[in-house]
């Protein structure tokens, strides 16, 4: 039964991401960041040809290497990540910011880290691609496509083992569905019934690569189901179609009844990395009419659960929460060489 | 003092450190009925200590690694060091780097177990030593023992050790046995054991080549006085016990059974130069393994890797 104060949970956890991601897009700079650290700027600088400092960005650039946004796939992260505790676990892929954010809510943390400072919630060691968050549950995104899908069954082992009533999820794309990981976890998940849940976001591109030509039919969910484990098809752009899958699929795992792999069908509205727009700016005009959280604010003023005002008051909050995390970031200083000797094997 | 083959005192650290710590378990391919390699363990612990797995390398890798981050402390068994490489991701990226990447949040206290090694006549698959990869790896330990002694003292370290460690054993050293102390010890990661003591050339081996280095100073006991060093851990590594023998005996020659090219005695050579290059009386030199896939017939096999015979002479030409 949805409650009220769910909805505007919901609808906040999706605008965390969305407004957080918008927000980077004003820092990130592939190239800016390039051309300000590469060796020739160094040189150019060296030479007084550049007056800014190594690490004096302009806004541009402040946020460097590989960002993979999420815009688009909010109600995924969101409609599961809603019912998971502190104690689940949580692995993801490349694009981790909107797992990462709907599980921790940790916008200061991510921030930071992406800036490479001293107070992101990895110090500046992980990035974009590697954010954790032991606290909240969340065991990293990953760079490697699949490898995050194996480390999601230590978790659930370990709930097993201990006795306890924790969950681990997984996130992965189409592009990780290809990989033999997936088909090892899976059999070892079925087998052992493991507290797990495939979550796999089905958004038709791995990076370039459209899913038609790496797949031999439409629909990833069937594979699961030749491993013994229960799989379900989603509208991933739905929030509350995702969170229904999820609920199920979480009491299962719960109860010792083992995995679930859930797809749901999405999409995404930039472009695979950075700043790049969608290879397909037709298709990508045509999913736009179908952003989850215009869809979920919709339903919402239909069902009578939030009105308009209610809604761009939460909107309002999360932009506050935002600025708050850039404010954080921004003062926090550049992550201290000095600490990595720790880290030193 | 008692007697033990190098496979029980292995058996025998798993199952003290079983007993001692409830978050151990032991995980990998063929575990249970293959009693000489595990002992009683697995009846001991069928339940709910040793889990047998599905031939998956990466997933249960994978699987160790998220353990371990989430607070157990896995044994892994990979049935052969050549396995590795299909699940080189999950110790190479995922257990290796996850602790710098939660900028320490996590920890990875798992443990790798391996055997490896040329002799057995398995040919190319079965048969490689592949430390150099992972000693190449920022983030892991690795551990060679070469006697009972230290595969028991060592075993027990690397478990408690809270990063991952690689835990390397030549399976020819499988049926060796020892007279070892009753009870329980530990070895500490990063320390070297002089096997035997001598002046006129420092021998540093690891692993199997260390037992072949003994029976080359026995040879050789007549003419030279050779010291053999096994630095038993490879990172961390004991430069300080090395240098100090190079100190001493101004001659270096290191034997590993792994290809020489880029392998780990050049990496030994190179911290001994930097520690101690003015102590050496003759350019320092290793022995290894040549740049061949292992082969199966006995004398191609024999011929890939470093025999008696070659330690023998190429300490009569360094001491030349």
């Amino acid at each position: 039964m949805l409650r009220r104060n769910d909805c505007a949970d919901l609808l906040r956890h999706m605008y965390r991401i969305r407004l957080f991601e918008e927000r980077l897009k004003r820092y990130y700079d592939y190239s800016g960041y390039f051309q300000q650290n590469s060796p020739e700027a160094e040189l150019e600088r060296s030479a007084g040809l550049l007056t800014s400092t190594l690490y004096d960005f302009a806004s541009k650039g402040m946020i460097g290497g590989a960002v993979h946004l999420y815009i688009g796939q909010e109600a995924v992260a969101v409609g599961v990540c809603s019912l998971l505790r502190d104690s689940d676990y949580v692995t993801s892929s490349h694009r981790d910011h909107g797992h990462f954010i709907a599980k921790t809510a940790n916008l200061r943390g991510a921030l930071a880290e992406l800036m490479g400072r001293e107070g992101g919630v990895c110090g500046g060691c992980g990035g974009s691609m590697h954010l954790y968050d032991r606290q909240h549950g969340f065991l990293g995104g990953n760079g490697i496509i699949g490898g995050q899908i194996p480390l999601a069954l230590g978790p659930a082992f370990a709930a097993r083992y201990n006795g306890t009533d924790q969950v681990a999820v997984t996130f992965f794309g189409d592009g990780g569905a290809n990989q033999g990981t997936l088909y090892e976890a899976l059999n070892l998940a079925a087998n052992w019934s493991l507290p797990v849940l495939f979550i796999c976001e089905n958004n038709l591109y791995a990076a370039t690569t459209p899913a038609a030509i790496a797949f031999p039919g439409p629909d990833i969910a069937p594979r699961a189901e030749g491993f013994g484990v229960p799989a379900i098809t989603v509208d991933g752009q739905d929030v509350l179609a995702v969170r229904a899958a999820a609920e199920e699929a979480i009491a299962r795992a719960r109860e010792g009844h083992g995995p679930t792999f859930i797809e749901a069908k999405t999409y995404r509205f930039e472009g695979h990395c950075g700043s790049a727009g969608h290879a397909d700016p037709e298709e990508c005009a045509l999913w736009r009419q179908r952003d989850p959280i215009e869809l979920f604010r919709s339903r919402c003023r239909a069902e009578g659960w939030l009105t308009e005002a209610e809604q761009d008051e939460i909107r309002t909050a999360v932009c506050a929460e935002v600025d708050d995390a850039v404010a954080f970031a921004l003062q926090s200083p550049l992550s201290d060489p000095r600490h990595l000797c720790r880290f030193e094997i | 003092m008692r007697e033990i083959t190098y496979a029980a005192a292995v058996a025998e650290a798993l199952r003290e450190e079983m007993e001692r710590d409830e978050r151990v378990f032991v995980i990998g391919e063929d575990i249970g009925p293959v009693r000489e390699r595990s002992g009683d363990l697995f009846g001991q612990f069928r339940q709910r200590r040793v889990w047998q797995t599905p031939i998956s390398e990466a997933a249960f890798t994978g699987l160790a690694a998220g353990a371990a981050a989430a607070g157990l402390r896995p044994v892994v068994e990979i049935m052969y060091c050549d396995f590795l490489t299909v699940c080189l991701d999950q110790v190479c990226n995922q257990a290796a780097k996850l602790r710098l990447m939660s900028g320490g949040q996590f920890s990875v206290p798992v443990v790798i177990k391996t055997p490896a090694g040329c002799g057995t006549r398995e040919g190319a698959h079965h048969s490689q030593s592949l430390e150099a990869w992972l000693m190449h790896t920022p983030g892991l330990k690795v551990v060679m023992p070469s006697c009972p002694y230290d595969a028991k003292g060592l075993l027990k370290t690397a478990i408690r050790d809270d990063d991952p460690v690689v835990y390397i054993q030549h399976r020819l050293l499988h049926p060796l046995t020892e007279a070892v102390p009753d009870g329980e010890w530990t070895v500490m990661l990063g320390e070297a054991a002089t096997k035997r003591e001598g002046v006129d050339v420092t021998l540093v081996a690891t692993s199997y080549a260390v037992v072949k280095a003994l029976t080359a100073a026995e040879v050789l006991a007549p003419r030279y006085e050779v010291e053999v060093v096994d630095p038993r851990s490879l990172v961390p590594l004991d430069v300080e016990a090395i240098a100090a023998s190079v100190r001493k005996t101004g001659r270096l020659l290191v034997v590993h059974e792994a290809p020489v090219r880029g392998g780990a005695g050049a990496e030994i050579v190179r911290r001994v130069v930097e520690e101690a290059g003015e102590a050496l009386k003759s350019p320092p030199r290793v022995l290894g393994g040549r740049a061949i896939p292992i082969p199966y017939s006995p004398p191609l096999e024999d011929a890939c890797i470093p025999q008696v015979s070659d330690i023998v002479a190429a300490v009569e030409v360094l001491c030349s």
